[in-house]
């Protein structure tokens, strides 16, 4: 496996419910902690990628506007979109233009205020978050396309309620212990109850999927430094996370388009093919893993596209909490989607961010045990786009 | 024009294949199917990917499928809030084609299961506006 392109430093903004500043101020927070994390000024920054979905955004073009309040001009800076994993697409574009001896030092930068505007245009936009000609005259909405997927797992694969359940109770675990996340709340299967009357995790949104099967919206901001092997070495970088395999893909938006629900979201397991074979790795070669839970469901599916489990059995995973802390695959212990909240463009950012503290060792409350390889699985969409990227020491 | 009334309601009201929505007023749910290659398209298009022909005649989809899967909505999008709960779902044709729509009204939740025998047909709003859903086999 090459080790090419490193990621020099890593910063993210709290995630939180209605930020009070603008999407300026909200870059420049995961930036300047990216920029401290590496030591380096913005003369040693050749290029930056700004990630973000925009139809929350009230500036258009924000990457120059964004570029001109971090010190990044007169470099040039562009703006990339692949919805929520925006900021891996971000990554890859700049894995390629270091590769290609273009460039040296890249930031990329995710980010994303939901509430820049109201919570009625945002549930109107999340509804066109799909194919708008011949599925949102329905009607649809993001968690009843991962409902549709829940239901077929449900019927065929043998998966239970409480298997979705104990998803956000093992994101909670560690939600508790991540100061970033916006949901710091413990989860107990009491929270699920439908017979409780407290329990506000167990008010159903799209069937089979509950209020607490749900990642929330936040804002928020993600940076990660990429540098080629030849800087790392230059600016004396003590612990350079190297890039070992990136895999990417795209699908059918309209689901009349599509495999089986029940054989889970197709691109991530075309992105993960694709990454593993890069990396010349496997899925018993990765030793913790962040990924994209919007939707319990989607975690389930995500142990099964990467290969942690056959297709249809990765609920035995967290039944058996494998994916725990201590668990053979350590999955999301920094809280997911679920708890952390989940602002768009700064999503796959803070995955990243999780993975490569975790390879250094600074994970704090959250750290694994020695792991020497890390996977970010970000997905776009309702799997409109997939990304895998595979992390190493 | 005229793809504005396709649907609860339309986000698109230009498409080369707005005649879909005269189709539905005829009671007929078509696809596209291309003059060179053969290629069958639900939903339809106006051009073919596998050949790069734009030439298209339409074909009636199938009546009979099977429910791959379904989900019931309590919640909706800006626009669509005095509709819930409502059950949308996909239909297995079994010869390459599915299709997305609204489960009809008068299938009761208890009823729907993955799997079963469903039909398709068309409909109309109070409002005018033109759709298609899934029904009891």
């Amino acid at each position: 496996m090459a080790k090419d392109v490193a990621v020099i430093g890593v910063g993210q903004s709290h995630f939180v419910r209605g930020y009070e500043g603008s999407i300026r101020e909200l870059a420049f927070e995961a930036f300047r902690e990216a920029m401290q994390d590496a030591g380096i000024t913005q003369k040693q920054v050749d290029a930056s990628i700004f990630c973000s979905a925009p139809e929350y955004d009230k500036q258009r073009s924000p990457a120059g506007v964004l570029a001109e309040y971090l010190g990044l001009i007169p470099q040039p800076t562009f703006y990339v979109e692949t919805v929520c994993s925006s900021s891996s697409t971000g990554v890859k574009i700049g894995y390629g233009l270091i590769k290609s001896g273009l460039h040296d030092v890249i930031v990329v930068l995710g980010f994303q205020k939901m509430s820049e505007i109201t919570s009625a245009e945002s549930q109107e936009r999340m509804g066109r978050g799909a194919d708008i000609q011949w599925e949102a005259p329905f009607g649809t909405m993001m968690p009843a396309y991962y409902a549709l997927y829940a239901q077929a797992y449900m019927a065929k694969n043998g998966l239970t309620h409480d298997d979705l359940m104990n998803v956000r109770v093992k994101a909670a675990t560690y939600g508790q212990i991540n100061e970033r996340a916006v949901y710091r709340k413990g989860v107990k299967p009491e929270d699920f109850d439908p017979k409780n009357p407290e329990a506000k995790l167990a008010a159903p949104v799209a069937l089979p999927l509950r209020v607490g099967d749900c990642c929330a919206n936040a804002d928020g901001s993600s940076c990660i430094i990429l540098a080629s092997k030849k800087k790392v070495k230059e600016l004396g970088i003590k612990k350079p996370v190297y890039i070992l395999g990136l895999g990417a893909a795209s699908e059918a938006v309209n689901m009349a388009a599509r495999p089986d629900c029940a054989q889970g979201i197709k691109v991530a397991k075309v992105a993960a093919d694709v990454a593993y074979k890069m990396a010349g790795a496997g899925p018993q070669d990765i030793d913790v893993a962040e990924v994209h839970d919007c939707f319990t469901i989607a975690e389930i599916m995500a142990y099964e596209a990467l290969g942690f489990a056959p297709v249809g059995e990765g609920k035995q995973l967290i039944r058996e909490k494998a994916t725990y802390r201590e668990g053979k695959i350590p999955v999301n212990v920094d809280g997911g989607l679920l708890s952390k909240g989940h602002p768009i463009g700064a999503t796959g950012g803070s995955q990243i961010r999780t993975i490569v503290l975790q390879l250094r060792g600074e994970a704090g409350p959250m750290q694994v045990k020695d792991p020497e390889i890390g996977l970010v699985h970000n997905i776009g969409g309702v799997g409109l786009y997939g990304n895998v990227t595979i992390f190493g020491r | 024009m005229g793809f504005e009334k396709f649907g609860r309601k339309s986000f698109t009201a230009m498409t080369k294949t707005a005649k879909f929505v005269d189709f539905l007023a005829e009671g007929k749910i078509n696809g596209t199917v291309c003059k060179k290659c053969g290629t069958k398209y639900f939903p339809p298009r106006a051009d073919c990917a596998n050949c790069f022909s734009n030439e298209m005649d339409w074909f009636e989809m199938p009546k009979k499928g099977r429910l791959e899967t379904f989900t019931t909505a309590m919640y909706a999008p800006f626009g669509f809030e005095a509709d819930p709960p409502y059950t949308m779902g996909v239909v297995d044709f079994g010869n390459g084609l599915k299709l997305f729509a609204r489960l009809a009204k008068d299938i009761k939740p208890e009823d729907v299961k993955v799997g079963m025998d469903v039909t398709v047909r068309t409909l109309k709003y109070d409002d005018g506006q033109l759709s298609f859903e899934i029904a009891k086999a």
